[in-house]
């Protein structure tokens, strides 16, 4: 199992702030892993609707799309940042 | 001896001078401090907060990241940064970034990179709370802060 967190506009449009899911073997870079969770219902298709503007931490570090997951424990999916 | 930066993320507000004078005590190789406070701006009457949401561990752990490349890269001797979370009222502190140096440039540049790279990635987002009460959506992020962060590489 792995745990997704989730914040700002991804979290409200998705519906919760985190839960732990079981990725498929197919799901293997972070791109995969947006894909596959716009299959799990309107309200993700909603959230990842434009992947590109989309950011991902795994074990709370910034990675680009076509990184593989490997066994990161955690990942965080967020919009742009825009705190300072 | 590198010095290790204080990075703190929290509710409460901070306060400037508290952290000049911690940040400088037993450092008589200091010749300058330059203090960046970012606040929560009315837009022209129309706002009443701001609430910052952040991603707690990682918001830590990014302005650790970002304080170690600008010790390095300006040899300080000394860095605070400070981001505060919650809801934050219009005129309220939000962010606090203290850079010392033996020379100005260096804690001027040290300041002003540090806080280029903290709008860009410490994971804090902002949402806007209208003066009528109302809820507005969340803060946009503006291409002129990836520019100023690119500035630098």
């Amino acid at each position: 199992m792995t745990k997704l967190v989730y914040f700002a506009w991804v979290r409200e449009r998705i519906g919760k702030s985190e839960e732990e899911i079981a990725l498929p073997a197919s799901v293997v870079t972070v791109s995969d892993l947006l894909g596959h969770l716009q299959t799990l219902g309107e309200e993700y298709e909603t959230a990842l609707q434009f992947p590109d503007v989309i950011r991902v931490a795994l074990d709370q570090e910034h990675v680009e799309h076509d990184e593989p997951i490997g066994d990161a424990r955690e990942i965080g999916i967020f919009p742009p940042m825009t705190g300072g | 001896m590198t010095p290790t930066p204080t990075i703190r993320v929290q509710r409460e507000d901070f306060d400037l001078q508290a952290e000049i004078d911690l940040l400088s005590k037993g450092k008589p190789g200091i010749g300058a401090i330059v203090t960046f406070s970012g606040l929560c701006r009315d837009e022209g009457g129309t706002l009443a907060a701001l609430e910052l949401e952040h991603y707690p561990g990682m918001a830590e752990a990014e302005m650790t990241r970002i304080a170690a490349m600008a010790i390095e890269r300006f040899t300080l001797v000394g860095l605070t940064a400070i981001h505060r979370y919650g809801k934050i009222a219009a005129g309220e502190n939000i962010v606090l970034v203290i850079a010392a140096a033996p020379h100005r440039q260096a804690a001027f540049d040290g300041a002003s990179f540090v806080m280029d790279f903290l709008k860009t990635s410490a994971p804090f987002w902002k949402k806007e709370h209208g003066k009528d009460g109302v809820e507005r959506d969340w803060v946009e992020a503006k291409n002129q802060d990836d520019a100023a962060r690119d500035k630098w590489t």
